[in-house]
């Protein structure tokens, strides 16, 4: 069998605040079409390492190649435009505009300022928010404030937004924080396909969902890797379960 | 269905809006007022062109730029430079020690016409740079602030600064600029003497109808797909930077939109009053203008307009009669504003509008349902507010 290809190759990625390297010598692979799960203890650098990712907090070393490109000298909107789509912790959604102007101002054309003023609700723009708002169950509220959306559906807007873009891949931080059992197992049915031709990194605490999702689990501890593997393997390490998953 | 869409935001509401104001612009106020009150209308109506700006970038971009009169100052001074170089030819000035050169320059013993006034013989070139001085100006600031992500009181203490340092170059260089006087004495433009009454009309209408022409380039600009984002930015700046847009570029276009009306602005005050100052420019005439624009509704293109003249109109009544008093009046209104109805005059006749409205939908969904459904297809966002604000409304009559 051919090894699958790299998407995504981190290594020796740190970044220290004032002396505290909130992530340190940090190395990381993702693979085409993985759904990578990461966990770890509250402080473990999780959320650090998607912000380094998508290049809203720049490293002090090391290196991430997306595919042949290096995000860590890239700005945001490019490293966006290269394929690499961010959910916030919280629902980051735009709570004014309707479900379909949300979606509609994550679709990937006119981005610049004048692609902006001449940008136009083609079919194919409408077209593209049916097919994400089914995606995501919320067709029926598409003409709604996004305000007035229930927290899971929050979560799953901002999904949808980021469907919007198809980008490969895709990094999710706790996205099923706030949602009751049955949002859970949507939203896990909605990652596991929407992960069939995309790579994923899910920052996640839930572990009966990481179990449902993950194609391999990644835990951080300190900033550093700690173990690696199945859930099956990374569960069933020591040191995993004195850091982490407790006694 | 995407012509729907695309005047949601002005639709049937903001073109009835706007043929109010043109109205009472046009056929109410030159059939009321004699020349010398419109005239002073004009002069309020010059500043309705920097509310407007304040509109789009402090309502709808949430930057608050709190130095407007920056760019009011730069667009009217550039105006006035070629009207004085006008006025200032060699026989009517051949009493001074160097003829045809602006009579303050010859007061601070200037012999020659400094190069930074040469081109502005031609008028061509005086609108273009009333134009693209301010504009370019604005890029800079822009540029040096939003790039680096300064926001917020940072950026409007900034341009606060930026207000203070041109008022007092402007000052300082009184042989190059007028000094604190400001350019005064002019005269005729191309020959045609703009002092008379019917110049006066004439100004008052081409004023009238660039605020209309400056509010449908607004509106068009809100209902397009950036008005769209300038609102997410200003909800969740980093969800609009992480769906692939510099949003830097998005708040330099706006802060230049701004700058260049209130270009346009100062141009028509200096047209119309016949000189350009300092007093213009510097801090307390750049925060009196947020006022206007708080005044008049932040999120309403009309509202600006009215606010600024409710203001002005405001300010000349106290000020001839209670001089002293006008300042504490100014500030109250501004507080209550604040406080009171921080949507502005907009938002209280927005608000009487929509209670209004739904008290009549709630009439008509009784005798016919599918009124309701329509509304609610056409546009979201008002449909939305009138189901909100129909809840207070509609209780009073229920008991």
């Amino acid at each position: 069998m051919p090894a699958s290809k790299l998407i995504l190759a981190v290594e020796g990625l740190t970044v220290s605040f004032d002396g505290f390297k909130a992530v340190d010598d940090l190395n990381l692979y993702v693979e085409e079409n993985e759904l990578r799960v990461v966990i770890g203890p509250n402080g473990a650098g999780k959320t650090t390492v998607l912000d380094l990712i998508c290049g809203k907090t720049k490293a002090t070393k090391g290196s991430v190649q997306f595919k042949d490109l290096e995000l860590t000298k890239m700005s945001e909107h490019a490293i966006v435009r290269a394929g690499v789509g961010r959910k916030f912790q919280t629902p980051s959604i735009y709570e004014n505009l309707s479900v379909f102007q949300n979606l509609e101002l994550s679709f990937p054309t006119g981005r610049g300022v004048f692609g902006c003023l001449m940008f136009e609700r083609t079919d194919d723009v409408v077209a593209r928010v049916h097919e994400i708002a089914t995606e995501i169950s919320l067709q029926e509220e598409l003409q709604l404030e996004a305000g007035l959306l229930s927290h899971g559906q929050k979560q799953w807007l901002e999904i949808g937004m980021l469907l919007m873009q198809d980008p490969e891949l895709l990094m999710l931080d706790e996205p099923i924080a706030g949602m009751s059992a049955r949002e859970r197992e949507l939203t896990a049915d909605l990652l596991n396909r929407i992960g069939r031709d995309r790579s994923m990194i899910v920052i996640e605490h839930d572990m009966e969902f990481v179990r449902k999702i993950a194609d391999k689990v990644t835990v951080l501890h300190q900033g550093k890797v700690l173990a690696e593997g199945s859930m099956d393997k990374v569960q069933a390490d020591p040191r995993v379960i004195d850091v982490y998953l407790g006694h | 269905m995407r012509t729907i869409f695309r005047t949601a935001t002005g639709g049937k509401q903001g073109m009835i809006s706007l043929a109010i104001l043109a109205a009472v612009l046009i056929v109410v106020f030159p059939l009321f007022f004699d020349i010398f009150r419109l005239n002073l209308i004009g002069k309020y109506l010059s500043y309705a062109f920097i509310a407007i700006g304040l509109v789009m970038l402090w309502g709808y971009g949430g930057i608050l730029s709190l130095g407007q009169g920056v760019f009011f100052g730069l667009g009217g001074y550039c105006i006035a430079m070629f009207l004085k170089l006008e006025a200032s030819d060699p026989i009517t000035t051949k009493i001074q020690s160097t003829p045809g050169i602006p009579d303050f320059m010859d007061w601070n013993q200037i012999t020659a016409l400094p190069l930074l006034w040469q081109p502005f013989h031609s008028f061509t070139f005086s609108v273009f740079a009333m134009l693209a001085v301010p504009t370019l100006l604005a890029f800079i600031i822009g540029v040096a602030m939003f790039k680096r992500r300064v926001g917020g009181v940072y950026f409007a203490i900034i341009t606060q600064a930026i207000a203070l340092i041109l008022s007092v170059l402007i000052i300082g260089q009184q042989g190059y600029t007028g000094g604190v006087n400001g350019i005064t004495d002019l005269k005729t433009l191309h020959g045609w003497d703009i002092r008379t009454d019917n110049a006066k009309y004439i100004l008052y209408f081409v004023n009238v109808a660039l605020i209309i022409l400056a509010i449908l380039s607004c509106r068009w600009i809100i209902s397009s797909k950036l008005g769209l984002l300038l609102l997410a930015m200003r909800d969740k700046e980093d969800r609009v930077r992480f769906s692939g847009y510099d949003v830097a570029n998005f708040k330099i276009f706006v802060f230049c939109l701004a700058a260049m009306l209130s270009a346009i602005g100062g141009a028509m005050f200096t047209l119309q009053v016949g000189f350009m100052s300092p007093s213009f420019v510097g801090i307390v005439p750049s925060i009196e203008m947020v006022i206007f624009a708080a005044v008049g509704g932040r999120m309403s293109l009309e509202g600006a307009v009215y606010g600024t003249l409710l203001v002005n109109f405001g300010k000349t009544f106290f000020s001839e009669s209670f001089p002293d008093l006008w300042l504490f009046l100014m500030a109250g209104l501004f507080i209550a504003v604040v406080l009171v109805f921080p949507n502005g005059l907009a938002g209280l006749v927005g608000t009487w509008i929509n209670r209004r409205k739904s008290r009549t939908a709630t009439r008509t969904t009784q005798a016919a349902p599918s009124d309701g459904w329509q509304r609610g297809a056409n546009s979201n966002e008002p449909d939305l507010k009138t189901n909100h604000d129909s809840l207070p409304a509609t209780k009073p009559q229920g008991i």
